[in-house]
């Protein structure tokens, strides 16, 4: 849009209200948290990952032989639901805005639509990040709790790379369900590609032998296959990560991107 | 005449100059330029699918347009800080998320605009929607009453100019009343109103000024007095006084046209066989132009309705 085509041969009488200051960041990042929670769909999923993490733990307490009451193990009971659900949690904040309409309202609000997405992905982080972190803290009660009913083994043999691999793992999906919304904007396509995708990927990779010294530069899931295994990412998975990575997250997200960017919201 | 006109640019709280869309071919908004100025309101008439809702979209930035540009205060509606404190927006009051209450819906632009929660019970007040219908989820509302959760959000920033975008539908007759009057005060208190209606008689109530809009381009813009003026005939004689004689005695009601001549309730061989019994010089006799906005109307919208009106 050009305001120089116009010819401006007088100062115009009316403007903006110079005292009105612009949106802090820190104003929509609250709200696009508190839009995580205020629906009765967001409360229920942020309810529904907060139940399953204290769930899995509890039965993995009583489900399994005391020698395998591991933290590690704890922890890897609570970081299937949570990979699963924060996913879905990442492509409702986005689909939202169009599915349900709610955009007309936001992005008048405020018309920098890039400010509108930094501070859904933030608050996204945040939510992330307190997810994991109740994993990390329900585990190590389900471990505790282990030593002290059913004489678990209760090692803590979870060192600093480890956590630091699992925040990497639920963060990564959380962005990738956030890029899947935006390039789609639409809450059951999103969702449906988003599980479906990877499968039919890694079966491809699986299926086709010449494929397999390929499979952890294209596939997320075996680049990441070390992380589920119990190993910490080490040298060449880092290589892999960064590749798969860019293809599965940082692609999506680009072209999500552009596309919130420029569509109309109706 | 100029300086009227730089007097009127300078004033108009919303400019919109040249603004087109385009969808490959289609041309859903076609060069449309009006202004809106403050004290008064604007309706913005239609019938469906003339482009109102995409040439409101492009003025709040949600549209880029194919060519031309709008301001609201001045500037480019991107420009505009905190653009909810300025001008209060209502583009369709049912895009807001069906699981979140009422209330919930003005916490988040109160938060948003930055101002005091307070707020949010004041304008549901303002509006008529009692503490526990807005705790109710929007989901749970009836169009009339997301109307008033809109107007609500539109007026919550205390903006100087508003923009609703078919703000009576699905209102009730007292509802509409209520609405009514709503938007005159704003208007008198020195606000700028636009809004859309695809019902003449709806916004001719209200509005101070109409720009009528059909296949994307403008058709009629003017004053109210202007454009309702009733469907007749313009007729001008050598002698004005002796031409108003014939039409008393044939009994035709007219008023007195702008430049001299008569406005004539009559067709204009009713108006000639009346002038000629009465032997006046007939200088001008035809249809009055600019009359009968109605009839454009109904013109405008029968082109474009589904079943074909049979004449």
């Amino acid at each position: 849009m050009s305001t120089t085509t116009a010819p401006a041969p007088f100062r115009p009488a009316v403007s903006p209200d110079p005292s009105i200051a612009g949106i802090p960041f820190s104003r929509h990042l609250r709200v696009e948290l508190r839009k995580l929670v205020d629906t009765r769909a967001g409360f229920w999923l942020l309810a529904a990952i907060g139940i399953l993490t204290v769930a899995a733990v509890a039965i993995y307490l009583f489900a399994v032989d005391p020698s395998e009451l591991t933290y590690l193990n704890f922890v890897a009971v609570t970081a299937t639901p949570q990979g699963m659900l924060l996913p879905v949690l990442g492509i409702l904040a986005v689909t939202a805005e169009w599915s349900q309409r709610t955009g007309l309202v936001t992005f008048t609000q405020e018309p920098n639509r890039l400010r509108i997405v930094s501070a859904k992905l933030l608050a996204l982080l945040v939510a992330g990040l307190a997810a994991v972190a109740l994993s990390l803290a329900v585990a190590a009660l389900g471990n505790v709790l282990g030593i002290a009913l059913r004489d678990g083994a209760g090692t803590w043999n979870f060192e600093a790379a480890g956590v630091r691999d699992f925040v990497l793992v639920q963060l990564i999906g959380l962005v990738q369900g956030f890029a899947f919304g935006m390039l789609l904007m639409n809450t059951a396509a999103a969702i449906v590609l988003y599980f479906v995708l990877p499968i039919a990927w890694n079966i491809l990779f699986t299926l086709v032998g010449g494929l397999a010294d390929a499979a952890p530069w294209l596939d997320l899931n075996t680049a990441l296959a070390p992380v589920f295994n119990g190993d910490t990412l080490a040298g060449n998975d880092w290589s892999h990560l960064a590749v798969s990575g860019t293809i599965w997250v940082l692609v999506p997200v680009a072209l999500g991107l552009v596309r919130l960017l420029r569509r109309e919201v109706k | 005449m100029w300086e009227g006109l730089r007097l009127r640019q300078a004033r108009a709280m919303i400019t919109v100059e040249e603004l087109s869309k385009r969808y490959g071919a289609y041309a859903a908004v076609d060069r449309v330029s009006f202004r809106a100025e403050p004290g008064s309101v604007t309706g913005f008439l239609g019938p469906n699918g003339a482009g109102k809702s995409t040439t409101m979209r492009m003025m709040a930035g949600l549209t880029p347009p194919s060519a031309g540009h709008s301001t609201i205060l001045g500037v480019p509606y991107e420009q505009l800080p905190n653009p909810g404190r300025h001008v209060g927006v209502l583009l369709d009051a049912s895009a807001q998320h069906a699981g979140r209450t009422g209330r919930e819906v003005l916490r988040l632009g109160a938060t948003v605009m930055g101002l005091p929660r307070t707020r949010v019970d004041e304008m549901l007040e303002v509006v008529g929607l009692s503490g526990t219908e807005g705790e109710r989820r929007v989901g749970n509302y009836s169009l009339g009453m997301r109307q008033r959760l809109g107007i609500a959000h539109a007026l919550m920033g205390d903006p100087q100019v508003l923009i609703l975008d078919e703000p009576a539908n699905g209102l009730d007759p007292a509802g509409i009343h209520w609405m009514r009057g709503l938007l005159k005060s704003f208007a008198e208190r020195g606000g700028t109103v636009l809004l859309s209606s695809h019902l003449l008689h709806e916004i001719e109530v209200v509005a101070d000024h109409l720009v009528v809009i059909g296949r994307g381009k403008i058709v009629a813009d003017g004053s109210k007095a202007e454009l309702l003026t009733a469907v007749g005939t313009l007729v001008r004689g050598l002698d004005a006084g002796a031409l108003a004689l014939s039409l008393d005695d044939a009994g035709h009601p007219y008023t007195t046209a702008h430049d001299g001549g008569y406005l004539v309730e009559a067709t204009g061989e009713q108006v000639g066989i009346a002038a000629a019994k009465a032997g006046v010089v007939v200088t001008e006799l035809r249809a009055a132009d600019g009359a009968g906005l109605e009839d454009m109307f109904l013109q405008l919208t029968s082109d474009d309705a589904r079943e074909k009106v049979s004449a």
